[in-house]
């Protein structure tokens, strides 16, 4: 496939962009052009041209595809995955030629396996000159600048609500996500990393030992992407509260059969099979969650959701069984913020009277 | 004389589709089955209270059916189902159906079989689990399974011919009815809408009664990366009918997961014949569904004039 002159676009997932497009500009000796931030427009372009009920990541990729393919790129990338993810990239591409766009567009993910060779031979397609220790290079450098990305972002929501100067801790990781994007190699990203977990131990914070705890579960697009969610880790956050969420690209991408097993072992006895996609992760994680001793926990999925919906009795019966309530949060496009934001402080107060406080 | 343990068999979702592989077995081995009653209103209702909201409507309706005779029978029979070959998974619906049939139900004792090939869990092996835990003969089992499985195909096929000798005997106009075997046989989801068309003289032609071989694989024909067997069976009839039928009814239910992307995918690809895209869900009222149905049929019935006028 000869593609001279194309420019790549690729869909939004919280700040993995940055690590994404590294990765594509490093590799694929083509021009790369990051999706416009999502914005309230993105989503209703996105809906309009979606079918009716189907999951809210779909619309926010075809909204972020058709905004990308308006600045012009030529080139989409589209995943894949065990539950619809796995069919969106057909009907996406349908969607878009029937609207009148000419693109390439490129499955990173065929036979419905996220694999590492599987990618590597589909990135060759594009650029056939793709050299494979170059391209393990690569991936493992954007491996590691997603870790990096997401250990900030967990010191970031465990401890913002807690800062003495407002909004400081916002301002350190945009700094830091516009340095990131400019190392070169292994060592100076470790470097830039070690830096900036110094700078943001150092910033100074007012954190009770008994502060109210809350994990957050649930489908992967939705928990990283913060505008889908109506942000709710910051708002969260911002009322004094530890917010954790396990639920991260690597950990999705990196998963082996035997981390699969860990998961069923540690959902027993609510599972006793893998419910499909992150639902028996779901389930899991509240489980360990209850067990750790979390006060709370905020369940999130887009409306209808089959896996997640799977993982809600089971979530249940763990809320019943462990005394620790999980609020259910799901997201369409029509959710407006206010709702959520009501519901989340009845949340917080919730839990706070729980305590005793 | 030992008393025999009474199995409860939802009449829902997937028991269309295997009903006489899951009777026959029980009944070789000497098992007294007992099936829920057709859905009635109140089982819908009973599914709506024990289940999640956002489910589709089938899978509300089978926890209403797990209700209706829950306090009936020993054992409750809920297979989980993951994948039959690569890229031949089902929804994940079924894959946690076990599950949360436990959760929900938590008295009662599951009866399951597994099938997920890739994790070296074919059918045969989630059958003699199966009958293991009932404390029934190896041999008993193995022979009850093959039985089954024989009776299953030879009604596949039987079904199969019945419908092509009608399609090419009748001469009225031929719907293709695509939707899952539980939506369009279930009393209240489907069979108003074959009712209706049966009643207005057109002859129903059914997605689901194929050589399930052959369409999956002419669904190719029309999606290269589906990974549903069951749309995959699906589409492929509508590829296998495709010049013997004037028209095409999809039937889902609100909001269903696969069908939402494939039907889309099928309205915008298929071209040659019209076609209706029916979302249902409990607060569906019949008038509408009729007046749709109506203006459709009139549409089917002005272009078959015109084409018989050209030709």
């Amino acid at each position: 496939m000869a593609l001279k002159g194309a420019v790549l676009s690729f869909p939004h997932l919280g700040d993995y962009h940055v690590p994404i497009a590294y990765f594509a500009k490093r590799l694929l000796n083509m021009k790369v052009i990051k999706p416009l931030p999502i914005t309230k427009k993105t989503l209703e372009i996105g809906a309009k041209y979606s079918p009716d009920s189907v999951c809210v990541p779909f619309k926010y990729n075809l909204g972020n595809f058709i905004e990308s393919l308006d600045q012009g790129a030529s080139v989409l990338i589209q995943a894949g995955g065990g539950c619809r993810f796995g069919y969106y990239a057909e009907v996406q591409e349908q969607i878009l030629r029937d609207l009148g766009y000419k693109f390439t567009f490129i499955r990173i993910v065929s036979n419905d396996k996220l694999t590492v060779t599987n990618i590597y031979r589909q990135l060759k397609q594009i650029n056939p000159r793709l050299n494979f220790f170059l391209f393990i290079y690569y991936f493992y450098f954007i491996i590691r600048m997603s870790k990096s990305l997401e250990n900030i972002q967990q010191y970031v929501n465990k401890n913002s609500g807690f800062e003495v100067e407002k909004g400081s801790f916002g301002l350190l990781y945009n700094k830091f996500l516009g340095e990131i994007e400019l190392v070169n190699n292994i060592g100076e990203l470790n470097r830039l990393f070690l830096r900036y977990q110094r700078a943001f131990n150092k910033l100074p914070i007012n954190k009770p030992v008994d502060c109210l705890k809350v994990g957050i579960v649930g489908e992967v697009y939705v928990a990283i992407e913060p505008f889908s969610n109506c942000y709710v880790e910051s708002q969260m956050a911002k009322k004094g509260v530890e917010v954790t969420r396990l639920v991260t690209a690597t950990r999705i991408l990196l998963r082996r059969p035997k981390d699969h097993r860990d998961l069923l072992v540690k959902a027993h006895p609510y599972l006793k099979y893998a419910i499909g996609a992150d639902g028996t992760d779901s389930v899991a994680k509240t489980k360990v969650f209850a067990e750790e001793g979390y006060d709370g926990v905020i369940h999130i999925k887009p409306f209808a959701c089959i896996p997640e919906l799977n993982a809600m009795p089971m979530l249940q019966k763990i809320s019943h069984d462990y005394n620790m309530p999980i609020l259910y949060l799901s997201f369409d496009a029509q959710t407006s913020e206010a709702g959520v934001l009501t519901r989340l402080e009845a949340f917080y107060d919730m839990l706070l009277m729980k305590r005793g406080h | 004389m030992a008393k025999l343990d009474i199995i409860g068999i939802p009449r829902a979702l997937l028991y269309y589709k295997y009903r006489y592989l899951w009777e026959c077995f029980f009944k070789e081995l000497g098992c007294h089955i007992l099936l829920s009653p057709e859905t009635n209103k109140e089982i819908m209702d009973q599914g709506i209270n024990h289940s999640i909201d956002e489910s589709c409507l089938s899978a509300k309706i089978y926890m209403g059916h797990i209700y209706a005779i829950i306090n009936q029978v020993d054992y409750i029979f809920v297979p989980r189902f993951c994948n039959f070959a690569r890229q031949e998974t089902v929804c994940t619906k079924f894959n946690a159906l076990y599950d949360i049939v436990r959760n929900t139900f938590p008295h009662k004792e599951v009866l399951h079989y597994n099938v997920d090939v890739l994790k070296r869990n074919g059918e045969l092996k989630g059958f003699i689990k199966m009958g293991l835990a009932l404390k029934k003969n190896f041999f008993l089992i193995v022979k009850a399974y093959i039985k089954a499985k024989l009776k299953q195909k030879h009604h596949d096929k039987l079904a199969h011919k019945q419908q092509a000798d009608l399609i090419n005997n009748e001469s009225c106009l031929k719907m293709l009815i695509v939707a899952h075997p539980y939506n369009r046989y279930d009393k209240l989801v489907g069979f108003p809408i074959i009712k209706y068309l049966m009643e207005n003289n057109i002859m129903p032609v059914y997605a689901d009664i194929v050589d399930h071989k052959v369409a999956r694989q002419r669904s190719l024909n029309i999606s290269k990366t589906l990974h549903w067997t069951y749309s995959k069976e699906l589409i492929g009839a509508i590829d296998y009918y495709q010049d013997k039928i004037d028209g095409i009814i999809f039937i889902s239910t609100f909001p269903c997961g696969p069908d939402s992307l494939v039907n889309e995918l099928c309205l915008r690809k298929i071209k040659y014949v019209p076609m209706l895209n029916l979302v249902l869900d409990e607060l569906q009222g019949e008038a509408g569904l009729h007046t749709r149905l109506e203006s459709f049929i009139d549409i089917i019935k002005i272009r078959k004039n015109k084409q018989e006028a050209v030709s």
